[in-house]
């Protein structure tokens, strides 16, 4: 197109390139691709440093469960304790914490009279503010004690599951206490999430519940819990996020011990993040890259684990 | 199995204010009734009320009576949860449940009074709802397909079957038309027509040609000033509204003089 005549108006077909657009665009492809770039560089930096002593180990990484990797000498060490752990303690987390999220979200959302459920909402967002070495000083130095009869009482009428199987530890300081943790520390997130989604359930649909002469809780079961559900499992999954590495309360709380062990009122288990801030500072030899070596296994972990979320909340995509 | 619905000096108010005054009319059961008038004058206040849906509004409440045959759909035992069952209700946007099949959808509410509802008696009340909705035909094929993947007139229909499939003696639709081009209209006024054998219907509409078209009565609402509440004009036989109304307010509304 030719702009020889004398007209002001620009042809649609030759717009001018627009400076603030052009600084808009480059800056957010800019921040997406920085995304990849440092999501790469942690993976690369995690894959090369562990190399070393991945390949001087002597035991199957994946499967051995002893950490002996502070020395120049053949090392032995695996990281399969650690890695059962960090999934039985977050799993924990998440199965105490998600059906608590979702019924105080509920109630916030259609139950409460409205000034209460501002109050509430507000004291839900403040958990999430406190420190995680906050809860971890909490759960040692008063959580443990007031659980220890709790824990007499669950071995004695379910000890008969292995889960519960005594002898109980007398300190507490099991895997059951850090999952206890665990879960009031992701309880903020997943009530967030649920709770927005539950209150963008559309008019419509809850009406057509309504008017079908269906109670609050069945109208609540057909319009709201499906419509939810996708909210509320990346609630979850970014909770379960939290709680796959949460090191410092972990770490303050379990007392640890490198075997497999089903038991969650013995003490035993460890996470992986809480192996790696305990055991950084004492390293040597293979120690460090070792470490390094277990976090690329937590970052492995958390990976599939937020693909798997993603591949639940499309399974049904259809239908939503 | 359609019943009688008398009203008898319902007010309606959000709160303090006063949306809807001193209606009182009768609707006869196995007939079609509209309600026309000019948006914002309670029509659809007032049909909610029949339901007891406007209770779902925080502050909304009424007096007065509403008698569905024998009862007092207000009586101090009477369980809105119940109401609804005998009094379905259709909407303006039809509204499938998104997360649901076409084959769920219609069961949806059927399922709340009857849990063990056997195969075969669920296959069965889905079959005779979607005929009943003149939409068997087009779904049979995909009942397990989502409701929200058909049109909105194909839509709408699922939301009638589904209401049906409740079995209720009233069916409340409030502008189900307007959201839908001519034919589907067409198809869902047919379906009025058919429903009105077994059902005591109430339709709200800003169509004044589709309220002569389908109903037997027609009842016209107005406001009867600026801020001042709805009020139930007249009502009559829609021949007469549409021919001879007995009010100025009223003709002038049907020959467009205003609203």
């Amino acid at each position: 197109m030719s702009t020889t005549d004398s007209s002001t108006a620009t042809p649609i077909t030759q717009g001018k390139r627009r400076i603030g657009d052009v600084v808009f665009a480059n800056t957010a492809r800019g921040s997406g691709v920085l995304i990849l770039l440092i999501l790469a560089g942690v993976a690369a930096f995690l894959l090369i440093q562990s190399f070393d002593s991945l390949s001087a180990n002597t035991a199957n990484f994946l499967t051995t469960e002893e950490w002996d990797a502070n020395t120049r000498e053949n090392p032995a060490f695996g990281v399969a304790a650690l890695a059962f752990g960090t999934v039985l303690a977050a799993a924990i987390a998440l199965l105490i914490a998600t059906p608590v999220a979702i019924g105080i979200a509920l109630f916030i959302v259609y139950y409460a009279p409205r000034r209460l459920a501002a109050v509430l909402g507000y004291i839900v967002d403040l958990l999430a503010a406190i420190p995680s070495v906050v809860y971890g000083l909490w759960g040692i130095g008063y959580l443990v004690f007031q659980l220890q009869d709790f824990y007499v009482l669950l071995e004695r009428y379910l000890g008969w599951i292995p889960l519960f199987a005594g002898p109980i530890s007398t300190t507490g300081r099991t895997m059951l206490s850090a999952g206890i943790v665990l879960a009031v520390m992701i309880l903020p997130i997943i009530t967030a999430m649920s709770r927005d989604v539950f209150r963008q359930v559309p008019q419509g649909h809850r009406e057509a519940a309504l008017a079908l002469g269906s109670t609050r809780w069945e109208m609540i079961r057909m319009a709201v819990l499906p419509f939810g559900r996708p909210g509320v499992i990346g609630g979850a999954m970014l909770g379960l996020g939290r709680a796959l590495g949460e090191t410092m309360a972990v770490a303050m709380i379990l007392s640890p011990s490198l075997v497999i062990s089903p038991f969650l009122l013995q003490s035993g288990n460890q996470t992986i993040a809480a192996h790696i801030a305990l055991q950084y500072p004492e390293a040597t030899g293979y120690g460090v890259s070792a470490l390094i070596a277990a976090g690329l296994v937590l970052f492995a972990i958390t990976l599939v684990v937020n693909m798997g979320a993603r591949f639940v909340v499309a399974r049904r995509k259809e239908f939503s | 199995m359609a019943k009688r619905i008398d009203v008898s000096g319902l007010h309606v108010y959000y709160g303090d204010f006063l949306a809807v005054e001193d209606v009182s009319m009768t609707i006869e059961p196995r007939s079609v009734t509209a309600f026309i008038g000019s948006s914002g004058c309670g029509k659809s206040t007032f049909l909610r009320t029949l339901n007891r849906m406007h209770e779902v509004t925080p502050g909304a409440r009424v007096e007065g009576k509403v008698m569905l045959d024998d009862m007092d759909i207000y009586g101090p035992d009477v369980d809105p949860v119940q109401v609804r069952r005998e009094i379905g209700m259709v909407f303006q946007k039809a509204n499938p449940f998104p997360t649901m099949s076409i084959y769920d959808n219609v069961i949806a509410g059927a399922k709340l009074n009857n849990q063990r509802m056997s195969k075969a008696q669920a296959d069965d009340l889905v079959e005779r709802s979607l005929r009943g909705a003149n939409l068997w035909e087009e779904v049979k094929d995909r009942l397990n397909k989502p409701g929200a993947g058909l049109s909105g007139g194909q839509q709408q229909r699922l939301c009638i079957a589904r209401a049906t499939a409740v079995e209720p003696t009233v069916l409340l639709m409030d502008e189900p038309c307007s959201a839908l081009d001519p034919i589907s209209t067409l198809a869902i006024e047919d379906l009025i027509h058919k429903l009105k054998e077994n059902y005591t219907i109430v339709i709200v509409t800003h169509n004044m040609q589709q309220a002569a078209r389908v109903s037997d009565q027609t009842a016209f609402f107005n406001l009867a000033g600026t801020g001042k509440p709805g009020k139930l004009i007249e009502m009559d036989e829609t021949n007469k509204i549409f021919t001879k109304p007995e009010k100025q307010e009223t003709e002038n509304y049907i020959t467009g003089r205003f609203g």
